[in-house]
């Protein structure tokens, strides 16, 4: 008997297949428009990959903020609780989850047994998420993911704009300034980890830490946070599928 | 099941806006009131209609921001453009109106609401305690006296008083009690229904009529449950709704936590249950005990204001709560600074989950807000 957990996000879509023990199959793809189109795409998808039938299929368990869109899933679930279950199915020592999407940032604490004690959201703005990085990452002709790369050494600029607008305002200001791309990249990476250490320091952070969601995948964002917290940062090619691991877990119970 | 009685209830809201246009053409004068700090029996003894004004939807916010910051609380915003466009009856009908120094914003905002219409403004001392604090808060119960006896004319006896203190105490007595349904466990009744019957009796233009309601729609409950009906099952989460005040059309966090499953059960917040605590007492100098029942308030524009905690705690103990949501609307810095207070006294004190959820009337971060309270649900 298999589980599957799949978590629509703003900009992905995930999926995993659970056989009581491990992910056997992992699947992602854009969420694109339509999130229930997407997902019935990834749900197709993620079954010929792991080649089994629907038919060993004991429960689906969706999440994300496309959960609501899916008509096959048995039952749905927050993402933050799949990213407390997800976290603690990867390491049963993590007690703090750093999760950073595409327009939502979170902090969730947990307890021994993967519970949630506590959690916390960014407000209706789209500072310090993926999507900012991805709108700055834009305008400085770059893709999302080469921030990290470029920016690895470079003195950071300062970049103080709270808000998405405001801040691509200012990142053009420093460009017309003559400021280099190298510093304005780990500028933009420090603003997303200041924004998030004013979030982790209202719920507490806790050892072990683990970051997740698409903008986990910023190797010296998470340098820079893990200076900043003074701790240790946890991180894994499952990173981004935290959500989805949460809900097929969930879902296998 | 929804007890069939509510439609009389809903239908109060039609019924009310035609009364005051009614009662204000006969001739009767109209105070409009804001706050759970007006002293309504002062009104009502000048022979006057009392009535809370329009301040709870979104709509006229807009009209409000081409004179107010944007960054501004929704209530204070919504009062404001309800009063300049004209759309609220209530307000169209007031003859007067009773404002009080709570927060910055209300009172900076009613310095410009004064220039629409007549409007006195009762000065809040800045903390409860202590006793020159009511001996100033006593005083202004009497300057709100003197004004209204000279604006209408006519003159407040001490008889007028007292019988006037004995039907609002009858009006917040029967609330109270309709309030206290909820503490059964499962809850006979919604929280979206509570919120709805304990907001449309500030529009009751007649209060006698309003109290016979009420005391209708308990008896009516109190046939549903003795048959075993109730609104909730057992199972569902009990939730106390602390924070910024709500009414019908700034009730989003109210219908999410209730459309997510969860029993809003009590109402702590100065549009349920904070006013009807406690009661004026009738044996004393009217004007000395309305000047000790109102300051009693615990609001937190009051500094200290450890009331709030003690009253949460006694309402989560008396109806079973299985956590507290605290809402708070964007700008009200008193609830916002204070909401790190609860949460700690709740979290420690109560052992309690908590959770602030701070936002506008707007229905923009609707999803984001049920994310948040469905894993709070999640959580119990």
């Amino acid at each position: 008997m298999y589980s599957i957990g799949i978590d629509v996000g703003s900009v992905a879509a995930k999926a995993v297949i659970f056989d009581g023990r491990n992910i056997i199959a992992k699947e992602i793809m854009p969420t694109g428009w339509s999130p229930k189109e997407s997902g019935i795409a990834l749900y197709e998808k993620l079954i010929e990959a792991a080649n089994i039938n629907k038919s060993d299929i004991g429960a689906i368990v969706g999440t994300g903020y496309g959960r609501i869109a899916l008509p096959f899933i048995d039952r749905k679930v927050t993402e933050i609780t799949c990213h407390g279950k997800g976290a603690h199915y990867l390491d049963a020592g993590v007690r703090t989850v750093i999760d950073i999407g595409g327009q939502d940032s979170k902090v969730i604490r947990l307890d021994a047994e993967g519970n949630i004690v506590d959690f916390l959201m960014n407000d209706k703005c789209a500072a310090g998420t993926g999507r900012f990085l991805q709108v700055m990452a834009h305008a400085l002709e770059l893709d999302v993911s080469q921030l990290s790369e470029i920016g690895r050494g470079a003195e950071p600029q300062n970049i103080n704009s709270m808000c998405t607008v405001f801040a691509e305002s200012e990142v053009i200001s420093l460009m017309a300034g003559g400021a280099s791309k190298e510093s304005i990249a780990a500028g933009l990476l420090q603003s997303v980890c200041k924004k998030t250490y004013s979030l982790v320091s209202k719920v507490g952070v806790e050892n072990k830490v683990f970051f997740s969601g698409g903008v986990s995948k910023n190797p010296l964002l998470k340098e820079y946070l893990s200076e900043k917290l003074g701790v240790e940062i946890l991180s894994s090619e499952f990173s981004q599928f935290l959500g989805a691991i949460g809900a097929a877990i969930i879902g296998y119970k | 099941m929804r007890p069939a009685i509510m439609e009389e209830v809903e239908a109060l809201r039609g019924i009310n806006s035609v009364k005051i246009k009614e009662a204000s053409e006969a001739g009767k004068k109209v105070v409009g009131m804001y706050c759970v700090f007006s002293p309504q029996e002062i009104a009502l003894a000048a022979d006057a209609i009392t009535v809370t004004l329009c301040g709870t939807k979104q709509e006229p916010i807009e009209a409000a921001e081409k004179e107010l910051p944007r960054n501004l609380c929704p209530l204070i915003k919504s009062s404001y453009g309800f009063a300049v466009t004209d759309k609220c009856p209530y307000f169209h009908f007031s003859d007067v109106l009773l404002a009080e120094t709570t927060c910055d914003g209300k009172k900076k905002m009613y310095e410009l609401m004064g220039k629409i219409k007549p409007m006195h403004i009762m000065n809040l001392p800045q903390t409860s305690q202590g006793e020159e604090a009511l001996a100033f808060w006593k005083n202004e119960m009497i300057r709100f006296k003197n004004y209204l006896e000279e604006q209408f004319n006519v003159e407040i006896t001490d008889e007028k008083l007292s019988a006037a203190i004995k039907l609002m105490n009858r009006e917040r007595s029967a609330m109270k009690r309709l309030h206290q349904l909820n503490a059964h466990k499962p809850a006979p009744m919604t929280g979206m229904d509570m919120m709805l019957s304990q907001w449309l009796k500030g529009f009751n233009v007649d209060k006698e009529a309003g109290i016979e309601l009420i005391e209708r729609v308990i008896k009516e409950i109190e046939e549903q449950m003795a048959k075993g009906v109730y609104a909730f099952d057992e199972k569902a989460p009990r939730i106390l709704l602390t924070g910024c005040p709500i009414g019908s059309g700034s009730e989003k966090v109210l219908k999410i936590l209730e459309e997510s499953g969860a029993s809003v059960v009590a109402l702590e917040n100065c549009t349920g249950y904070k006013g009807l605590d406690v009661m004026v007492d009738d044996t004393v100098d009217p004007i000395t005990a309305l000047a000790e029942k109102y300051l009693s308030t615990p609001c937190s524009c009051m500094t200290p204001n450890n009331g709030r905690l003690d009253l949460i705690k006694r309402l989560a103990e008396e109806y079973q709560v299985d956590g507290v949501v605290d809402l708070t609307w964007q700008a009200c810095h008193t609830y916002n600074i204070e909401s790190f207070t609860v949460k700690n006294f709740v979290k420690e004190q109560l052992n309690l989950p908590f959770l602030q959820i701070e936002t506008d009337y707007s229905d923009s971060d609707a999803g984001q807000i049920k994310v948040r309270v469905e894993a709070f649900l999640e959580t119990m």
